[in-house]
């Protein structure tokens, strides 16, 4: 059988991955918003295993959810890629430097 | 090592796998057919968890839409190639020792020792005819009824705010111009043309 701490160390590598993918990839949003992806998938991992072990479905309402806002959020995201696009000629994130932050 | 424990490893081997081959992709279109495969794996193994409903979500509405998505808009913006990875590896050394730690502490706290199956038993499987999308349903239409109507707000305003951030100025807007129909008279509309009647005898 498999574990509940199986489930939760797959997740947690899933997140470390989407992790370094957000600090290795300077040159590229896209990447960085699919990065941002796969820690929710990790997330949402998290949630359905501990539901299926504790055996409450409030864990799986909530994966919904989180569905739900991170398709939302790669809408307005790639809106926002697209509009950046249109007014800089680049995607890199060493040029989105106009806030100085 | 059962059946089950062998389809695990199998699934997380390849979940494993096509996450890093995104991270590392240099190409973006590549590392969304990676993360396609990534998911997926995340959705079988959602399965094997038994939440029927949401893997196949996870399959229609990721892999279906949002991953065409990214596609479409990597092909929109034509990304010159070269430029990838310029800067790949300046920050790859540190990625790497803080993923390593945070993954090393994870393991301390969600081991064995707390959360293996001596500690968390693993529950029976359901019968045959059990529902996920009934249990689902219930809960979601009741207990979480509003909140489910708080994500369709959600979902149009995503709407809104995505066609609108990318429209163009004035290019093939349809719209009123409220002066010009204000200050319309009738003889701008109606024209009166006479028209030569047919005669009797022409039949």
């Amino acid at each position: 059988m498999v574990s509940l701490s199986d489930y939760l160390i797959l997740s947690s590598v899933i997140f470390c991955i989407g992790l370094v993918g957000i600090f290795i990839n300077r040159t590229n949003i896209i990447t960085l918003l699919m990065c941002v992806e796969l820690i929710l998938a990790a997330v949402n991992t998290n949630f359905i295993a501990f539901s299926h072990f504790l055996g409450n479905e409030a864990g799986q309402i909530f994966v919904f959810f989180i569905l739900t806002v991170a398709a939302a959020e790669v809408a307005i995201g790639l809106a926002i890629l697209t509009l950046l696009f249109r007014v800089r000629g680049s995607i890199d994130v060493d040029v989105t430097n106009s806030l100085k932050g | 090592m059962s059946s089950e424990q062998i389809i695990f490893y199998i699934l997380s081997f390849w979940f494993i796998a096509s996450s890093l081959a995104m991270i590392f992709a240099r190409n973006a279109a590549k590392a969304v057919l990676f993360l396609v495969l990534g998911f997926f794996s995340a959705a079988s193994i959602w399965i094997l968890l038994e939440a029927e409903f949401l893997a196949i979500t996870l399959i229609l509405v990721y892999v279906g839409a949002v991953m065409v998505l990214f596609l479409f808009v990597i092909k929109m913006l034509n990304i010159d190639k070269s430029t990838l990875r310029a800067k790949f590896a300046g920050y790859l050394p540190l990625g790497i020792v803080v993923a390593l730690i945070i993954i090393a502490e994870m393991t301390l706290v969600l081991g064995n020792a707390q959360f293996g199956l001596d500690v968390m038993p693993s529950p029976a499987r359901h019968a045959a005819d059990y529902s996920n999308i009934t249990t689902l349903a219930l809960q979601l239409y009741t207990t979480y009824v509003y909140p489910f109507e708080l994500a369709a707000v959600l979902l149009l305003i995503a709407i809104i705010a995505a066609i609108t951030l990318v429209q163009r100025q004035e290019v093939n807007r349809k719209k009123q111009s409220i002066s010009e129909q204000v200050k319309v008279k009738a003889k701008d509309r109606v024209r009166i043309v006479t028209i030569a009647s047919p005669s009797k005898e022409g039949k």
